[in-house]
């Protein structure tokens, strides 16, 4: 077994900014700049792969680096100890420059134990680092995921730059006198590595040591013996000659703000906790747990001080019960959830149309169908959003972008909401609920207030001509109805899921009229006021603009915008649009699909959007759907970029594609159909 | 993870209204105050006109502004209910109106809440929401319709149709065991439990009455005749001689005795912990049953439950259980607004802007 680097070459990152490393201080190892790396910490689910992931994240922002993350984990809570199904992992890009992915591939790869590397080793390029526990390469680890050899000594790995470490005795070794027994003094190890990539890669520490401080505050020797195995670790890299070089990557170029590094589902929740405060309702939230979504639900309610208030339901249809109920009382109800939770919520969301009362819905995508894959991202409840329900039952859908823009699209939902007096499904997805990147924190004052405006009085006349109250009388600009909140002296109505008569809201079965009301719900969704598609497509030098345009929504924001930079870094001309609004779609959307000679969709399901598009505007769009439970990489996107690009009739490029080259434009997807 | 838990620091007994809005001193209302200008349309004969008389008639009483009572309901014959009474209301969806009324609940105390449901709708497609709802405590009042029979759909078996029950969906006889709501309310934790009967005026607005007046999750059976699809379901309960010999009227602190004149019956304590009927001329020597709906136990509530079979041989009616027990939109509440008065009253823009600040960021010039 060996127990350092068989070679004296250290881990290297594949951007290097400039040449040779320089010796700097403290300690003797000389530093390189890099200008971006790729690490993914993989261990089994309970080696604490996540937290390790999540603190080297947070020294990471708070050097000003650009970073994007990506955790991945099983479904399964405890997976048996030591196998595939078992691992856990967490993606980190950090660079100098701007950042849209987790990365495609890592540079790094800490592998905790044969399972970790197992499953993993595919994705790591030819020539990249290898830092694996040598203790736990064992023969029954290694038997437990099909090893007969280890890898770490019968030559596989030769193309790699393997760090064979043994982790978990030297941790077992730094706590000796922690008084821990040895099985809790292995449970640090995951601190002991971060320690040492903390060192490896320059991140400041006192942050993680404050967390560790705050986070056993209340069990000082699991606090002390933690702090020792990070601390242990930063000494290992700084004493050890197995690593010839550490790496410094230099801030980020952001523009000037303060930041913080934030989930998608912590921002969202903050989002909608401010924009409650905006409007000046209470936020009452129905949910019932169910990943990924349940962090949303954790994290409003941690937050009774605002004025939030949570409710665990018995189930999910409870869930967005009481968000009803809750703004039937003038409050601003919310319910959370994933896309089994959609499906079961549906009739309610149904009678939400029908009252014309603010309500929203999040739904956090998973992949499906039925339970599917619970822990992993995808985007196919974009049909189930805008049809999911009996009926011709419409309601505006919004979709985030990123794990930041969670706040936006929710401060959005809620707007839309309350001024319309309509539920709203706002969805993010796996990848944006659990990924991380800085965000420039926004200030509260300057948000725009939302409006409630709930009803104070009569706004009409009754038959005897004497001020009445009218519950479906509409605003005629927004159409929405009188928001009258029980408590209101003189506004007493009853509405119901039957069918509302024109103006009075009285039951109605008349067929003139529920045509008329149909087509009523239906335009107050169409006129949401919604801003004009923007669509990225700078002028090259010669003024000619790109005939192809890259179309995208939710969280393939990120892999597209990279994709979309690298292709116009080749010099291929590619124009960019990002959807916000599904429902109803941007102005502009329209003659934008039509201006193009091509448009290219890429959406992690089987071509929904796509679909939608192909309806609403009689365009074709060329979909790109995977459903492979994990966001698109950038360089797959660069490929369908270039091919839609070499595949155009009538230019350079496309007399030297072959039609084999159109064929492969096509997706997987496409081609089954 | 380990759990912990923490003191909550229980208020005390307080009304179900006590923070609903009255009306001005020397100010009432009337039964037409509370009645809706919407044209009824439940069958003649229907149990429910007369429950609904009693309801408006109930009202005033209360001595609240109408505006700060909301009546939500589901989806049966029954759930229409909302739609004849002059307040705020809501006719939800199957079964949801305990969710949907929870969420009210708990986000305002100034209203007092009222729950119209049905056999079908709460204890079918509805079970799950009304027995959480009673777990819970939520203040609200639960009258729930029961006619044993699914009326709207047009006559198929409830979840209280007796077994053997021939309808239009058991040609051969229903096969499913029903449920005794009473003795699910007092299993599901619920703090008062009550039955009566659309027939009896009087004794359902002394009901009415109690539920309103209890903070937390009332729930109230009523026996409710269809004259369609069940018709005479109760009658052995109505047919005056009948129902002196069958209805046993629970009166807290009072033994329980019931029975004609001539044939007086009481409920002794039997062994195995339950109750049994025996004529007071044979009781001497047998523990007579005293009731005692305030007993935190509700064992003994349970055992009177289940005098109550198929053949309404002797069917308790009145207040079973009625104890205080916190509520949950009181505590909810309560948790909210400590966590405000602890940082200082309602959050500013810079509160806000803390929170999302969080404990780790940095500044780039």
């Amino acid at each position: 077994m060996r127990l350092e680097s068989p070679t004296p070459d250290a881990p290297t990152a594949p951007r290097v900014e400039d040449g040779a490393p320089a010796p700097s201080a403290p300690g003797s190892t000389p530093v390189q700049k890099v200008a971006g790396v790729v690490i993914r910490f993989a261990g089994d689910s309970g080696d604490g792969m996540q937290l390790t992931g999540d603190r080297f994240t947070a020294e990471t922002a708070s050097l000003g680096n650009a970073l994007a993350t990506l955790p991945n984990f099983p479904a399964e809570i405890r997976a048996p100890q030591g196998t595939l199904p078992g691992v856990s992992s967490f993606q980190l890009q950090f660079a100098d420059h701007v950042v849209l992915t987790p990365g495609d591939a890592p540079d790094v790869l800490v592998a905790m134990n044969p399972a970790a590397l197992r499953a993993n080793i595919a994705d790591l390029p030819r020539g990249g680092v290898i830092i694996a526990d040598a203790d736990e390469f064992t023969r029954r680890s290694l038997q437990k995921v099909g090893y007969t050899v280890s890898p770490l000594e019968d030559g596989s790995l030769e193309s790699y730059q393997v760090h064979a470490l043994p982790l978990t005795s030297m941790t077992v070794e730094a706590l000796k006198d922690s008084g821990l027994s040895r099985k809790d003094s292995e449970r640090a190890k995951n601190m002991f590595a971060l320690g040492m990539l903390s060192w490896l890669y320059d991140r400041p520490t006192e942050a993680t040591e404050r967390f560790l401080e705050t986070k056993f505050a209340k069990k000082p020797q699991i606090r002390d013996a933690n702090l020792t195995a990070f601390r242990a670790g930063w000494a290992f890299g700084e004493t050890t000659e197995g690593f010839a070089v550490r790496y410094q990557v230099a801030p980020a170029e952001h523009p000037a703000g303060t930041y913080r590094n934030i989930t998608g589902s912590t921002a969202l929740a903050y989002g909608l906790a401010t924009a409650a405060h905006k409007a000046g309702l209470p936020l009452v939230l129905g949910s019932y747990p169910i990943t990924p979504a349940s962090d949303i639900l954790h994290a409003l309610s941690g937050m009774k001080r605002f004025g939030v208030t949570t409710l665990q339901a018995e189930d999910e249809i409870a869930g967005v019960g009481i968000a009803l109920g809750a703004s039937f009382g003038g409050s601003l109800g919310v319910t959370t959830t994933s896309g089994p939770g959609l499906a079961l919520k549906a009739e309610t969301i149904g009678l939400a149309v029908m009252l014309e009362l603010p309500l929203v819905v999040v739904d956090v995508q998973r992949g499906g169908p039925s339970t599917g894959l619970p822990t992993k991202t995808e985007q196919a409840d974009l049909l189930q959003a805008m049809y999911g329900r009996n009926g011709e039952s419409p309601l505006p859908v919004v979709a985030a972008s990123s794990p930041t823009d969670c706040f936006t699209a929710a401060m959005e939902a809620v707007r839309i909401a309350v001024t319309y007096r309509t539920p709203v499904i706002l969805l993010s997805d796996g990848y944006l609920a659990n990924g991380s990147e800085p965000w420039a924190l926004p200030s509260v004052a300057d948000l725009p207030a939302i409006d409630p405006a709930q009803a104070t009085g009569p706004n009409g006349a009754g038959d005897d001509g004497r001020p009445a109250f009218r519950p479906y009388l509409r605003d005629p600009e927004t159409l929405a109805r009188p928001w009258a909140v029980p408590g209101t002296p003189g506004l007493e109505h009853r509405i119901g899921g039957l069918e509302k008569a024109d103006v009075t809201g009285e039951i109605s079965y008349e067929p003139e009229n529920h045509e008329r009301m149909t087509g009523l719900r239906q335009a107050k969704v169409d006129g949401v006021a919604v801003p004009p598609l923007e669509v990225d497509d700078p002028v090259a030098p010669d003024g000619t603009r790109a005939r192809v345009l890259v179309l995208g929504w939710g969280s393939t924001y990120g892999p597209i915008a990279a994709a979309v930079r690298d292709a116009r870094a080749e010099g291929l001309q590619v124009a960019r649009a990002h959807l916000r609004h599904l429902n109803p779609f941007p102005p502009g959307l329209g003659d934008a699909l039509r201006a193009y000679d091509r448009v290219v969709l890429p959406e992690m399901n089987g071509g929904q959007l796509a679909l939608l598009l192909r309806a609403r505007y009689l365009v074709d769009v060329q979909s790109h759907g995977r459903v492979r439970g994990r966001p698109f990489s950038a360089g797959e996107l660069l490929d369908v970029v270039r091919d839609a690009v070499a595949a155009l009739p009538d230019t350079d490029s496309a007399a030297a594609a072959s039609p084999a080259a159109g064929a492969v434009a096509e997706s997987p997807q496409e081609a089954r159909r | 993870m380990s759990t912990t838990t923490t003191p909550l620091g229980l208020p005390g007994v307080r009304s179900g209204t006590e923070d609903v809005p009255r009306l001005p001193e020397g100010t009432t209302l009337s039964k037409k105050d509370f009645t809706a200008a919407n044209e009824v349309r439940w069958c003649p004969g229907c149990g429910d006109y007369a429950v609904l008389a009693a309801v408006q008639g109930f009202m005033p009483e209360l001595g609240l502004r109408k505006e700060n009572i909301v009546c939500i309901s589901g989806i049966g014959c029954s759930s229409r209910f909302p739609y004849y009474l002059d307040t705020y209301g809501m006719h939800s969806i199957h079964g949801r109106a305990p969710a949907i009324a929870t969420g009210l609940a708990a986000s305002r105390p100034d209203l007092s809440v009222w729950v119209v449901t049905g056999d079908g709708d709460a204890l079918s497609i509805g079970g799950n929401h009304l027995v959480h709802a009673m777990r819970r405590n939520v203040n609200m009042t639960i009258l729930l319709f029961n006619n044993r029979i699914y009326g709207l759909t047009k006559g198929q078996y409830s979840p209280t149709s007796e077994v053997g029950k021939v309808t239009k969906s058991t040609p051969a006889g229903s096969v499913d065991a029903p449920f005794n709501p009473v003795s699910l309310a007092l299993g599901a934790e619920a703090t008062f439990v009550a039955r009566t009967l659309d027939s009896d005026r009087k004794h359902l607005t002394s009901v009415l009455r109690a539920a309103a007046e209890h903070r937390g999750t009332s729930l109230v059976e009523i026996y409710q005749n269809c004259p369609i699809f069940n018709d005479g379901a109760f009658d052995v309960l109505k047919d005056s001689g009948e129902a002196q010999a069958r209805l046993v009227r629970l009166e807290h602190g009072e033994e329980v005795r019931f029975g004609r004149e001539d044939d007086q019956k009481v409920v002794v304590t039997a062994p195995g912990g339950g109750v049994e009927v025996v004529p007071a001329a044979e009781a001497a020597g047998r523990d007579v049953v005293v009731h005692d709906a305030a007993a935190a136990d509700p064992t003994r509530a349970f055992a009177l439950s289940r005098l109550d079979g198929p053949s309404m041989a002797h069917v308790p009616v009145g207040v079973f259980r009625a104890v205080a027990r916190p509520t949950y939109d009181d505590l909810v509440r309560d948790q909210v607004d400590s966590a405000r008065a602890e940082a200082g009253g309602p959050a500013s823009d810079a509160d806000l802007d803390a929170l999302i600040a969080g404990g780790d960021t940095w500044v780039v010039r």
